[in-house]
């Protein structure tokens, strides 16, 4: 009877002939390795971060100011060829606290919870960046609190948006 | 833009595997079960099949070219295959894909595959690569932080409430009851038990969160000339649309809240099916709500309330299985998450509901259905299905 019976029987029958106990499982771990050039326009942000602690946008001929900087407004398709330092204070467009752990790539360790993570809009920027928050309890955050960062001394820094710790609320 | 004229389309088939922890089989194994249900649906086979959609993000399982799973016992030996990764989008892109396949008139019978492995690797770490290398790694909080973040937002703008959210896992969990694949089945679930699970992410609790499954589903898109053929009720597609945001995750003022490319997409395959009145024009919805919040926003967006009811939308019961427009019976992402399936089980469901084959989730005298896809730095998919063919000629892609 076995040559009438479906493919989907037949798979059927073989799950629940099978030990899910005893399936194996072939444990791996790929380690890539990458080099990403930021390219000239994040290059000069990054540079003016490590090097002054300034946060720099690009504008366009609309007015659109965007962080992170780029080349080319999505909105208005115009170039951004203009520099303009923004920030260096914020507001929270978003922000929560995370409890659940969560190994960070960057590191491969798990970061301590919980902790603040949020969008932050720079004053003068239309746009935002996710980053790291200074709090531990929904309290002490909220969409619209003010918030300022608080950079690594110079000699830490690196170039990269890690080279701000964190955003510390600044309106309690 | 000039005229299109497509091949009148339908979905005549849809398979799914069960959700969960599937350790008894492989990715290839999971596709196939999909697949078989599937084609024994319609007593179809291999070689009725003239191509091959594959959808799936690779860096759950960490294999870039699943694609070659295919040509082995799924099918496609010799064939064309077409591998997608749209995000969380990429089942409904793939059943997008294999719907202009067959009305560009290319081919008449392709199939569409979705499939993940959650337990495979690590869904949070994994999702990172998801985030610009300069930009976003460094300081990403994995998916849960970003919906929490974009709930507060929401919540913000709204004024929603824990308790309206935790309304939509109630409604998703018992829904899950009546679908034997899905894998969150609650069926004693209360708003109380939510609100006590524990907070993942402020303000998301672990019971306001989709679970990371394991799974595959399938659909098979066929021309006009033959879908009557394969199926007494065939779904036919009536509209799809596709559309995308900026660039980075912080560019869009609101994310959930205001989420633009679900408002263009829906907005598009509204006017292309002459959809007036989401709510008394669609019988059924079936949308990709990773989030309760995601939910009720995704209500405001859809049109299915104004913008900022989302919450009352869910109190005034509008959703349930025997509301007004029934959404996501078959207890929907949160209810089951196998990311490369679960757009195209939106699909699927929605089909399925069309051919009045959902089985005991089904809602009676379905004739117009509507599924979505979300993903990545927010994408959006919308297809919408009906019982009735087409008008002949119908511009009814974008």
């Amino acid at each position: 009877m076995s040559t009438q019976m479906t493919d989907s029987e037949r798979t059927r029958a073989a799950r629940e002939g099978f030990n899910r106990d005893q399936a194996i499982r072939i444990e791996q771990q790929i380690t890539l390795q990458y080099r990403f050039a930021a390219g000239r326009t994040a290059t000069r942000f990054f540079t003016a971060l490590r090097e002054e602690g300034r946060i720099l946008a690009t504008r366009d001929a609309e007015g659109n100011v965007m962080v992170p900087p780029r080349p080319v407004c999505g909105l208005s398709g115009l170039p951004m060829d203009e520099w303009v330092e923004v920030g260096p204070e914020g507001v929270l467009a978003g922000c929560t606290i995370v409890y659940v752990p969560f190994i960070d790539p960057m590191t491969g360790v798990q970061r301590p919870v919980p902790y603040g993570f949020g969008l932050v809009r720079f004053d003068g920027a239309d746009t935002s960046i996710y980053h790291l928050v200074n709090a531990t309890e929904p309290e002490q955050i909220g969409v619209g609190r003010r918030v300022s960062p608080v950079f690594k001394a110079p000699e830490e820094r690196t170039g990269s948006l890690a080279d701000i710790r964190h955003f510390e609320v600044i309106d309690r | 833009m000039s005229p299109i004229n497509p091949v009148r389309t339908a979905i005549v088939a849809a398979g799914q595997t069960d959700f969960g922890r599937r350790f008894d089989a492989s990715m290839a194994e999971l596709c196939r079960e999909a697949i078989d249900r599937c084609l024994e649906s319609r007593n179809l086979s291999f070689d009725d099949i003239d191509a091959v959609c594959a959808g799936n993000m690779e860096m759950f399982e960490g294999i870039y070219m699943v694609d070659q799973l295919f040509v082995g016992a799924l099918g496609a030996l010799g064939k064309p295959v077409y591998k997608l990764n749209t995000g969380g989008t990429v089942g409904a892109s793939t059943a997008l894909a294999a719907y202009h396949l067959v009305a560009s008139g290319r081919h008449k019978r392709v199939l569409g595959v979705g499939f993940q492995k959650q337990t495979e690797g690590s869904t949070q770490s994994a999702i990172t690569t998801v985030g610009d290398p300069v930009w976003e790694r460094a300081v990403m909080a994995g998916a849960i932080g970003n919906f929490a973040s974009m709930a507060s937002t929401y919540i913000s703008m709204s004024g929603v409430t824990q308790e309206q959210a935790a309304k939509v896992a109630v409604k998703a969990r018992k829904n899950a009851c009546l679908n034997p694949h899905a894998q969150l089945k609650m069926p004693d679930i209360t708003v109380e038990q939510v609100l006590e699970s524990p907070m993942l992410a402020y303000p998301i609790h672990q019971l306001d969160f989709c679970p990371a499954s394991d799974g595959a589903c399938a659909v098979v898109m066929a021309a006009e000339d033959v879908a009557a053929d394969l199926a007494d009720h065939p779904a036919w597609v009536h509209a799809v649309a596709t559309a995308h945001d900026q660039q980075y995750m912080g560019d869009q003022p609101a994310r959930l809240a205001v989420m633009r490319s679900l408002q263009a997409a829906s907005k598009k395959a509204y006017a292309l099916a002459g959809i007036d009145d989401p709510v008394q024009d669609f019988d059924v919805a079936e949308i990709y709500e990773p989030a309760t919040y995601a939910e009720l926003a995704w209500y405001e967006n859809l049109q299915f309330c104004e913008m900022g009811k989302g919450g009352e939308a869910i109190d005034s019961g509008l959703t349930l299985m025997d509301g007004e427009l029934p959404v996501n019976p078959s207890g929907g992402v949160l209810s089951a998450n196998a990311v490369g399936a679960t757009a195209m089980v939106r699909v699927a469901e929605a089909a399925l509901q069309v051919m009045g084959e959902a089985g005991e989730h089904q809602i009676d005298g379905v004739n117009r259905a509507l599924a979505t896809g979300y993903g990545g730095n927010a994408w959006t998919d919308v297809m919408i299905l009906s019982r009735e063919r087409p008008r002949p000629s119908a511009e009814v892609s974008r």
